[in-house]
């Protein structure tokens, strides 16, 4: 899909280069690839979560704001009776990305011409402001990761306990900073009890976009 | 001497006073931001430095980085010790960047240590999309 009009940029939001390495190496991916320790972009683009996309035009203006790329919110779809998402969940799913995915090969050939890009006001409107808490939030996060490249791995982790506070919206900075399963996936009990207690609230805000369940 | 890190930046600073203090020089290095009759500049924006409080952020050769930072509003947050302080970036200013539609640049390393920026990529529409291990 790459061409000289179009560029994926791929951003690893990990702490740890080393945990993402092996993702890269088996996807062999021919975009770029990079890696964000100090999730600089979660501040920059106030992103909460992964994956996250943004659409940015030839003159560096976004066309469309962070939003969950080809990503739905079925994770309390989850059937313990059959070990995964029920089947109606799974097909949203992928609906979604398959929908996702042909807006960004339409936008890769037609750009600015695309339908699936906002005009200014609507891509305004799409923009999710951050509050104080959540950018201070952003500055303890960089400073709990220096204390853990650091060796300080106590006061790194009462950091990171002040951060999920700041900004318990973020689930980059709770799932980044809390303990992680033998797989090195962030989804053990404590992931689960958040998720749980969302409510009516959504893990995966859906995107706005012409054909998306 | 206290780390300071920013978002892109650390360097190394004295303190005393309450303040963070080091030399127009450096803060123009690390920050940025210039010392001019006008006051403290980046670019062309300027904000100048109240009349009346002109020792709290000037002295001699030395600026106060601590005092500017909350003078522009922005997180100051620093280790349990006070060896390290983070000079942070304010919600507003983030937030009226998102809405100028201009895209925020950065540069990060690829997983071969080389550094990307998104301004590499002018004249491409550039897919940036973010991932994780966890």
């Amino acid at each position: 899909m790459q061409d000289q009009d179009f560029q994926i940029v791929s951003v690893a939001m990990d702490s740890d280069i080393e945990a993402a390495r092996p993702w890269v190496e088996e996807a062999s991916p021919t975009y770029i690839t990079l890696v964000d320790q100090n999730h600089l972009l979660s501040s920059l683009y106030n992103m909460v979560n992964v994956p996250q996309a943004v659409w940015i035009d030839e003159s560096g203006t976004i066309v469309r704001p962070t939003e969950t790329g080809g990503s739905i919110d079925i994770l309390r779809e989850f059937d313990p009776e059959i070990g995964g998402f029920k089947p109606e969940a799974q097909e949203r799913a992928q609906a979604a990305k398959a929908t996702y995915l042909e807006a960004v090969k339409d936008w890769a050939v037609n750009g600015s011409s695309s339908r699936f890009t906002f005009n200014a006001q609507e891509a305004r409107a799409h923009v999710e402001t951050m509050d104080d808490n959540a950018a201070e939030a952003h500055a303890w996060f960089r400073l709990g990761q220096h204390l853990m490249n650091h060796g300080r791995q106590e006061e790194a982790d009462a950091v990171f306990q002040f951060c999920r506070e700041k900004h318990p919206n973020s689930w980059n900075i709770f799932r980044q900073t809390t303990e992680k399963m033998e797989t090195g996936i962030a989804a053990g009990e404590g992931f689960w009890n958040k998720v749980m207690a969302l409510g009516e609230k959504a893990y995966y805000k859906r995107v706005d976009m012409d054909g998306m369940p | 001497m206290v780390t300071v890190l920013t978002n892109t930046s650390e360097f190394e600073c004295d303190e005393s006073e309450g303040g963070l203090w080091t030399s127009a020089q450096e803060m123009s290095s690390q920050l940025d931001w210039a010392l001019k009759p006008e006051g403290f500049c980046q670019g062309d924006t300027c904000v100048p430095i109240p009349s009346d409080r002109v020792n709290e952020f000037v002295q001699d050769d030395k600026v106060n980085l601590s005092a500017f930072w909350q003078h522009l509003g922005r997180p100051i947050v620093s280790s349990t010790g006070g060896d390290i302080t983070v000079l942070g970036e304010s919600a507003g200013e983030r937030n009226d960047a998102l809405l100028s539609l201009s895209a925020p640049d950065f540069t990060l390393p690829d997983f071969n240590g080389k550094l990307h920026s998104l301004t590499d990529f002018r004249r491409q529409r550039v897919l940036l999309i973010t991932w994780a291990s966890w």
